[in-house]
């Protein structure tokens, strides 16, 4: 009996040690399962498209993890009918403290509330929307998608410089469209230029592919965009994937294009080279064998901002890492060439925004010459002072 | 007449000294894809030598014999004559080398592959790959103990410096630091390995024995954002009481001393200041300002910047041989 007693005694001691070894840190990944789709055929995304990234980050946090013993896992959930507060509450239950949400604003709304009562915090990489970050911010959403004000304001700053201050705005019947087409109105308020008119474009229906390609529309942009006070370029609020991308060099006038088409603002290109970028294009393609999109690293940061915390407190327990996460410490190396913080008033990612006509890199904003007291990535977005937020 | 012989025996051997051959800076430019030779009594470009894609880590072999640069984008590691100039070997680096340190002994490289996570250990003399050490994620900083028994390599996206030994060629210790660890340099004497932090903005003091970090230093230059101020390579004088920090896009050095670890001076020299060497007297430092394309001469002594040099398109290292 006294050889069982030690035995057991033995195995407690050796499992308790065993249980020591590697603290896991439990992520979740909540999209809708709805296809999203795209005018150009080069565009459409792909099936696993933001997830990849959470994955790869999974990878690159584990490596670090193997010598820290902690280990990031990542179980994703896709929404088809689904309650978005009850597949958060299914997370929960499953121990999952941390959720990266690729969700449309209402859906992640629901789930964060829903989070919240069991201590769930949420890495928004989709959602772009401004009131997410305002009126309708929360204590337990952080977010590492930009705001469309932000891409407005990137966009903005850089055709300011050039001087191309004049703008024919053309915005599509959908509300995502009009959200869009608001962000970039106040961002020429803001920099100094001037829309010389405002055209709507009415989404009558039908598909996007068809065998007789252009010959149609080779004839009904020039027609759409005839007959404007001077401009110097026209920029289009087409979120919703219907008509920006027909217009460049089909124009009425020879302009270029900016906004949903031409130079588009952005917060990854699979053309982005600069600051290392190139290593993690390089591990996503060897890993995913395709480019990696905007939702791919959106979602990367997120899952390494928790990783990166999670080594830093040496610490797998969620209260630890997210207090680490709001502290003064916190900041996140994304390849954008400077470290990247969280504003604390509404827990936003501030970064870089990066300007790209879909084959290069033309720019990167904020524009030299931009000035503020704080951080010049404060000119982009919504800054403290403006902001409608208050964290509950 | 013997006196006259003499003096003019000795006037010659004067000569003679004053006319010694000068030691040679090589530069790499990453983006031109050529090295640049320079004279460092003329301070002038004598040379340009075309190489492989990618240039980047440069060094000269113990035994004076061969340039050795990795030229990342041809997964290899070339090999120059030193007397010739012409391209005589390669090496096998494992894919995408971008720096590398060889053992005090002159026989052994270590080479950090930065597109997959590894050290690759190569036998100079039988250009053979000896074996890999699996590291974090993006290898680049590589520094050697001045015995040779520690190689410490950092991981730029893991944000460690790992500490392997070259004899069993197995990590032994992590050391997390700051964000983004490009270079690792140990002081001459084996005490410390300094290691910088481009996005963490600091450079980590580390106790090779312990594994500790006993010192993390801050820069602070009025007029300059934070962010902007990105350390990446790192020289200490042989008499480990000096030491030299490229701060990147802040184009300067930094100059601190060693021993209470505070910055006396930062120097401005060019744009997107990485690598730094000394001449192998310690009279000068030159830095690769990658985005001025050109080298700026220090002058140690005076700490005063005495010369810019144009070279080729995105200098990235510098190795300075006795001839």
């Amino acid at each position: 009996m006294i050889r069982s007693v030690i035995v057991s005694g033995l195995l407690a001691c050796f499992s308790t040690a065993l249980a020591a070894q590697t603290a896991e840190i439990k992520i979740g990944y909540l999209r809708s399962a709805e296809p999203k789709t795209a005018l150009s055929l080069v565009e459409v995304p792909a099936q696993n498209d933001g997830v990849a990234g959470a994955q790869l980050a999974i990878e690159d946090n584990n490596t670090t993890g193997q010598f820290l013993k902690q280990r990031s896992s990542l179980e994703e959930v896709k929404l088809t009918q689904d309650d978005p507060a009850a597949a958060t509450l299914a997370l929960a239950d499953r121990g999952i403290a941390f959720v990266i949400a690729d969700l449309p604003p209402d859906a992640l709304l629901k789930a964060a509330d829903a989070g919240r009562s069991r201590d769930v915090i949420f890495l928004n990489a989709g959602a772009t929307d401004d009131r997410l970050r305002e009126e309708d911010c929360r204590a337990n959403v952080i977010h590492t998608a930009p705001t469309r004000s932000m891409l407005a304001d990137g966009l903005a700053q850089y055709l300011v410089g050039k001087k191309w201050r004049r703008w024919l705005l053309v915005v599509g019947s959908h509300a995502e469209d009009k959200r869009y087409a608001d962000a970039l109105r106040r961002a020429a308020g803001r920099f100094g230029a001037r829309i010389v008119e405002e055209r709507t474009f009415e989404d009558a229906g039908g598909g996007r592919r068809t065998d007789s390609g252009v010959v149609q529309i080779q004839q009904q942009m020039p027609v759409l965009t005839q007959q404007a006070p001077a401009y110097d370029i026209l920029v289009a609020a087409d979120e919703s994937e219907v008509f920006a991308g027909y217009f460049p060099y089909r124009t009425w006038d020879p302009r270029p294009v900016a906004g949903s088409a031409g130079l588009v603002p952005t917060s990854w290109d699979a053309s982005f080279d600069q600051w290392g970028a190139l290593q993690l294009q390089n591990r996503f393609v060897r890993q995913f064998s395709r480019r990696m999109t905007a939702r791919d690293t959106q979602a990367w940061t997120a899952v390494r901002i928790l990783g990166e915390s999670a080594a830093r407190t040496r610490s797998a327990d969620p209260k630890t890492i997210f207090d680490f996460i709001k502290g003064p410490d916190f900041n996140v190396a994304a390849f954008k060439g400077q470290r990247l913080t969280l504003r604390d008033w509404n827990l936003q990612l501030r970064q870089p925004i990066l300007l790209t006509d879909a084959r290069t890199i033309v720019s990167v904003s904020p524009q030299e010459g931009f000035l503020h007291q704080v951080s010049a990535l404060d000119t982009l977005g919504y800054d403290r002072p403006e902001s409608k937020c208050k964290l509950k | 007449m013997w006196r006259c012989s003499w003096l003019l025996i000795a006037a010659l051997a004067a000569t003679a000294s004053t006319h010694a051959a000068a030691d040679t800076a090589y530069v790499s430019n990453e983006k031109s894809n050529t090295i640049s030779v320079i004279d460092t009594d003329k301070l002038q470009v004598v040379r340009t030598i075309k190489v492989g894609q990618r240039p980047r880590g440069i060094l000269v072999t113990k035994d004076k014999k061969y340039i050795l640069v990795c030229v990342g984008d041809d997964d290899a590691i070339q090999m120059i004559d030193t007397n010739t100039y012409k391209i005589v070997g390669t090496l096998p680096s494992g894919p995408d080398p971008e720096l590398f340190v060889d053992h005090p002994n002159g026989k052994l490289l270590y080479v950090a592959n930065e597109d997959s996570n590894m050290v690759t250990i190569i036998d100079i003399e039988k250009r053979t790959r000896l074996g890999e050490v699996q590291v974090g994620v993006e290898p680049e900083g590589m520094g050697i103990s001045p015995d040779g028994k520690i190689l410490a390599a950092t991981s730029e996206t893991t944000n460690m410096a790992h500490f392997i030994d070259t004899a069993t060629r197995a990590i032994i210790a992590n050391v997390l630091v700051d964000a983004r660890p490009r270079y690792a340099e140990f002081k001459k004497d084996g005490s410390e390995l300094w290691v910088s932090a481009e996005i963490g903005g600091t450079v980590s003091v580390i106790d090779p024995a312990r594994y500790d970090v006993i010192k993390k230093i801050t820069f602070e230059i009025p007029g300059l954002r934070s962010e902007a101020i990105q350390p990446v390579g790192i020289r200490i004088t042989t008499d480990g009481k000096t030491a030299f920090i490229a701060l990147g896009p802040a184009n300067r050095i930094a100059v601190v001393d060693a021993a209470s670890y505070k910055v006396q001076k930062y120097l401005l020299v060019g744009h997107r200041v990485w690598q730094l060497a000394f001449t192998p007297n310690g009279k000068y430092l030159f830095t690769t300002n990658g985005l001025s394309n050109d080298v700026s001469v220090i002058d140690v002594a005076s700490l005063r910047v005495v010369k810019t040099i144009q070279v080729g398109e995105q200098p990235w290292g510098v190795f300075i041989a006795e001839p």
